[in-house]
This record gives structure tokens, C-alpha cells and sequence, in this order.
């Protein structure tokens, strides 16, 4: 459904440096499926859900859904993609027009996109803000009137409206309260049972999230994905470095402290000046001299489908 | 897990469910109401806005606005007959200062008029094109902002020759690029807004995100700066008929009468005195709307 093939989103920045936000991303995800896309803040995560719907313009790769190639589509069918492919953002406080009522909000893709009008139109719209558990007496307000679960339910709503068969999610319950997370999280959870035949990519830093939600996870460092396969084997037994310091991340409610817990020295290294080799090398606590900083890994498949890019993926270091 | 406890929640933070627009509009006059200059601002505004609808009806000598002489009556002080007074041919001086409200106030429209005519289209232009455009759009602007306006104007209407139309024009021609930075710089960070993505990514063009996603959401600091420029220009036509390059005497301009007026001074104050105060209080009014309606459109407050 969503073939992301050795994506690349390079941003010039002012000092004449290049930003390397995404260098080289390769993902599948078959129809209904739902990929939990984890990193830290600055792996280009976002960055790869944007570029998926072309809100940023890709430096190299292809992306396709389903028959549709986004990064050479022009035209009719740009519009296509814009009913196929729909997004949620981040952050629902700024993703609504404040001087829109949300019915006007949910609307819009609907008049851009279709040929719905009037009354069907208004009933599309009270259907979909309905399905969201937001009644009626909620339609004709302004964004600021509403709190931030039911903006970002409002926001779901107008992604939805157009029935796309790609939803990119982009963390879209870590801008609000941690009750109205659960909130959503149940409200997305249940897209899953309504509509089995739509694809979701769920941007995330959050383990807890990702496993709840989805089948299968990427994850992703300095704008490369060096883990991937399905939630259950990435996350009971972690084959990267990275992934098991992530993992290993997760607070748990006990007041022992955990002797397995690997801490990541250092901070991410910039993205305009990527290391050289491993991009993670700076930070692994397994990384070894001679090889991992001079050597770029190689994707290694592991018998259970995942993919893993580390030297010592397959054993452990030698000492 | 269910519709219902969601709907719940919902009910308890709905409130009243009143109309939507009608309320933000009570607590938009609620917040304006609240502020004791606001209302003055607004009360002078509406003083001078029914002047200058009406003042051909208000004048008691109306005739003496158009240049009518009458030397007996010449310079006479404030009284029964002529509350401000009479100039040096004997006009009544509130005639004229009820009769040039509507100049001063067709000056004022004008020159904020078309400044907002053609700074707020470039700076649109600068914020969302970006590139070359961009550039000279915005350099052009430095180079008008950097030579002081009523200098500029000065030079303007020495060249066209004075007279209140070429006043209004060199005005008009030296107020735009105040609007042109405004708008560019509101461009530049609604364009950035996560609204603006989402609305690309449900297929809007170019044109329906200016026109709908970043231009309504300008409109509140330019209704600002508008309200606070019409003082400006105000004071500015007023500052060339001071200067002798606006109206012409016995044309009834506010600057124009208190530079004949600057003659007499100080026996005979109330020549310049009573034109000079109309000033005042006509631009000391909308700034103080401006500064009201500032408090109230500012999405800060909300």
C-alpha cells in the first residue's frame, strides 16, 4: 500500500550546510496495516510522514501508494493523493484554522476533493464530527472553544471525511493531557475495527503507544531506520543497540533501581554532520573501533523477517 | 472504551449551547467596554464621524466656510453668537472647523485606503512567494521606510504643486510600506502554522490558503494599524496644510486654518486655538481605538 524506497529529504540551511533529516529510508507497509515509526526528537521521523504526503519535497527515492507515485505526481493526480493519503498532526491546538467553525474545518477536503454539496454535504460532515463523539451542539464552534481531545478528535474527523487509504499519524496524542491521550488512543484504536482495509503509519515516541496500536514498528536514528519488523519480536527481543537502549528507556513504577539499564552517553550527533560508518557509533555501548566507525552496516535480515542494520546483529561483539 | 463516556465528558465542558458567533461578539464588546479609553476613543470617533456626515447642517454660518468676508466682524473673541470665535475676514471659526471635518475625514480614508490597497497585496505577495520577489518587494520597502514620510510627501507635493488632491496623493504614495512589513512578517509565521500544512494536505491551492487560511487570520492587526494610521494621516494632510502645501486658505482645512491663525497668535489664540484642538482630539480618538481594538482582536488574549 505505502512503498517508501531509499527516501531522501535533504533541507539546505542557512550556514550552507545540508540538513540529512531523512537519508535513505526504506519501508513497506501492505494494506491495513499499522507501522509504529519510533526515534528521539530530530530522527526525521515526521519528516518521512511529510514527505509520504509531499508536504516536504523529497531530495531522492520514490514514494508510492498503491499505484500513485507521490514524488512525481502532478496535477489530477496530486488530487488523487489527497483523497488517498490524509495526515494528523502533532499538535491540534495549531492545526485548526482558528477562524473556522470545525464543521467549516471538516468540510473543506470534502468541497476541495468532491463533488458533495449542501445538505449531503452538512450531513457527511455531522456524520463523520458525530463518529467522533461530538454532537451536534459542537459543530458550529470556533477551535478555541474546544479542548485538545476533542480539537485532535476533530482533526481525525476531517482526515477521515475524505476516506483515505493511508493515515499518517503524526504524534498525535503527545501534545495533550495524559487522560485525553487514553481518550485517543481508544478513539484509534477502534479505526482499526472500523476500517480494517486502511493503512496507518503512527509516528511515535512512545514505546507504550506504538505496542498498543500497531502490528509492525520501524525504528529510526539520525534519518535511517535501524530496526524494523513486528512489534512483538522488536520488542521482546531487541536486535540493535539503539533499540534495546530505547527499550531499556521505558520507565517502570519500581523504586529499584535496574541493573540492565543501558544509558546512552552524549546527545544525538547534528544532522549536518553526520559520523562517519554507524551514524550511532558516538553513543553504542558495543560499538567497536576500527570497525563500526569506519564501516556503514549493512541491512541484515534476521530469520524472523526483521530487518537490522548493526554490525553485530547477528552476535554479540567479540571482546 | 464506549461512545458514551466520551459524550459524557463532552456534555459536561459543553455549556450553554448559544449561537457562536453571537457570543464571541458580546465578549469582544464585554473586553472593549471594559477599558474606560477605549470607549472615549470611541466616542471621539463617533463625534467626529457624525461632524463630518452632517456639519453642512450643524454650521450655523455655513456660507462662511466657502471664503464669504464680512471685515466688521473680523477677529472677534468666542461668544453667544460665534462660540469659536471669528477669523481676520470675519468667517465664523466653528463653521469651518464643523464644515472641514468631512476633508479631514476624506483624507484620512483615502490616504489609509489606498496604503492598505497596495501594501497589503505586496506584502502577501513577499511573505508567501519567497525568492527573488520577495526581495525587491521588501528592499523597496526599506528604501521608503528609510527617508522619513512627511519629508517624502513634502517633496512629492512640491513637485505636483500644492493642493489638497496632489497632499493626499503624495501621502498615499509614502504610508504604504508600513502595511507591506506587517503583513509580510504575519505571512511568514501563519505560513509556517500547522493549519496551513493541513490544509495543503487536503488539497487546497496556493490561492485558497491565502484567501482563506493566512489572509482572514491578518486581517485583525491590519484593522489595527488602519484605525491608528487614519489619525496619522490625519495629522499628516494637516502637518502639508500647515506648511502651505495642502488646502488652500479659504479652503476649510484643520492644518490650513491654523497656519492663518499662526498670524494672530497669541491676542487673537482662538484663530489657531480651536482647529488645533479639533486635531487633536479627532487623532488622539482613533488612536485610542486602535489601541482598544488592538486589546480586543489580539489572539493573545484568548
Amino acid at each position: 500500500m505505502l512503498e517508501i524506497d531509499n527516501l531522501k529529504v535533504h533541507f539546505p540551511v542557512a550556514s550552507g550546510q545540508t540538513v540529512r533529516a531523512v537519508d535513505g529510508v526504506t519501508l513497506t507497509l501492505s494494506a491495513g496495516e499499522t507501522m509504529g515509526l519510533v526515534g528521539e526528537s530530530g530522527s526525521g521521523k515526521s519528516t518521512v510522514g511529510k514527505a509520504a504526503l509531499r508536504l516536504v519535497p523529497s531530495t531522492s527515492g520514490a514514494i508510492r501508494i498503491g499505484d500513485l507515485d507521490v514524488t512525481k505526481a502532478r496535477g489530477p493526480q496530486m488530487r488523487k493523493l489527497r483523497s488517498r493519503a490524509q495526515m494528523v498532526f502533532q499538535d491540534p491546538h495549531s492545526s485548526l484554522n482558528p477562524r473556522m467553525t470545525i464543521r467549516r474545518a471538516v468540510a473543506e477536503g470534502l468541497i476541495l476533493n468532491t463533488s458533495l454539496r449542501g445538505r449531503a454535504l452538512n450531513e457527511k460532515v455531522a456524520g463523520m464530527l458525530e463518529s467522533m463523539g461530538l454532537p451536534a451542539q459542537f459543530h458550529d464552534r470556533f477551535p478555541h472553544e474546544l479542548s485538545g481531545g476533542q480539537k485532535q478528535r476533530v482533526c481525525i474527523a476531517r482526515a477521515l471525511a475524505l476516506d483515505p487509504d493511508l493515515l499518517v499519524l503524526d504524534e498525535p496524542t503527545s501534545a495533550l493531557d495524559v487522560s485525553v491521550q487514553a481518550q485517543i488512543l481508544r478513539v484509534l484504536r477502534r479505526l482499526h475495527e472500523a476500517r480494517p482495509e486502511m493503512t496507518q503509519l503512527f509516528i511515535s515516541h512512545n514505546l507504550a503507544v506504538v505496542r498498543f496500536l500497531c502490528q509492525t514498528v520501524a525504528v529510526m536514528y539520525l534519518g535511517r531506520i535501524v530496526e524494523m519488523g513486528s512489534v512483538s519480536r522488536v520488542f521482546d527481543a531487541p536486535a540493535h543497540p539503539y533499540t534495546r537502549a530505547l527499550l531499556s528507556a521505558v520507565p517502570v513504577p519500581e523504586a529499584k533501581r535496574r541493573p540492565d539499564r543501558i544509558r546512552l552517553q552524549g546527545d544525538i550527533p547534528s544532522p549536518t554532520a553526520l559520523p562517519k560508518g554507524c551514524a550511532f557509533h558516538t553513543r553504542c555501548p558495543i560499538a567497536k573501533k576500527g570497525v563500526c566507525n569506519v564501516e556503514e552496516p549493512p541491512e541484515i535480515g534476521l530469520e524472523d523477517g526483521r530487518v537490522v542494520r548493526c554490525h553485530f546483529a547477528l552476535g554479540p561483539a567479540p571482546e | 472504551m464506549t461512545d458514551s463516556n466520551i459524550t459524557a465528558t463532552d456534555l459536561r465542558t459543553a455549556g450553554k449551547p448559544a449561537p457562536k458567533s453571537f457570543r464571541e461578539t458580546r465578549r469582544m464588546i464585554r473586553t472593549y467596554s471594559r477599558s474606560f479609553s477605549s470607549m472615549l476613543g470611541l466616542a471621539l470617533v463617533a463625534l467626529f464621524l457624525f461632524v463630518a456626515l452632517f456639519g453642512p447642517w450643524l454650521a450655523p454660518y455655513p456660507e462662511d466656510a466657502y471664503g464669504a468676508v464680512n471685515f466688521d466682524i473680523k477677529l472677534l473673541p468666542p461668544s453667544p453668537d460665534h462660540w469659536f470665535g471669528t477669523d481676520q475676514v470675519g468667517s465664523d471659526i466653528l463653521s469651518r472647523v464643523l464644515i472641514g471635518a468631512r476633508t479631514t475625514l476624506q483624507i484620512g480614508l483615502t490616504v489609509t485606503g489606498i496604503a492598505v490597497l497596495i501594501g497589503v497585496p505586496l506584502g502577501l505577495m513577499a511573505g508567501m512567494v519567497g525568492g527573488w520577489l520577495a526581495e525587491t518587494i521588501m528592499r523597496v520597502t526599506d528604501i521608503f521606510l528609510s527617508i522619513p514620510g512627511l519629508i517624502l510627501a513634502i517633496a512629492i507635493v512640491g513637485a505636483l504643486g500644492p493642493g489638497i488632491l496632489n497632499a493626499m496623493l503624495a501621502l498615499s504614495l509614502v504610508w504604504w510600506p508600513g502595511y507591506v512589513r506587517l503583513v509580510q512578517a504575519k505571512t511568514l509565521s501563519l505560513r509556517n502554522e500547522t493549519y496551513v500544512d493541513a490544509a495543503r494536505a487536503l488539497g487546497a491551492g496556493p490561492f485558497r490558503i491565502l484567501f482563506v487560511h493566512v489572509l482572514p487570520n491578518c486581517l485583525s492587526p491590519i484593522v489595527v494599524k488602519a484605525s491608528m494610521d487614519m489619525g496619522m494621516a490625519i495629522l499628516g494632510a494637516a502637518s502639508l496644510g500647515f506648511l502651505g502645501l495642502g488646502a488652500q486658505p479659504p479652503y476649510p482645512e484643520w492644518g490650513a486654518m491654523i497656519s492663518t491663525g499662526r498670524a494672530y497668535l497669541p491676542d487673537w489664540w482662538w484663530c489657531s486655538f480651536f482647529p488645533g484642538m479639533a486635531i487633536y482630539l479627532t487623532v488622539l480618538g482613533f488612536n485610542l481605538l486602535g489601541d482598544g481594538l488592538r486589546d480586543v482582536l489580539d489572539p493573545h488574549q484568548r
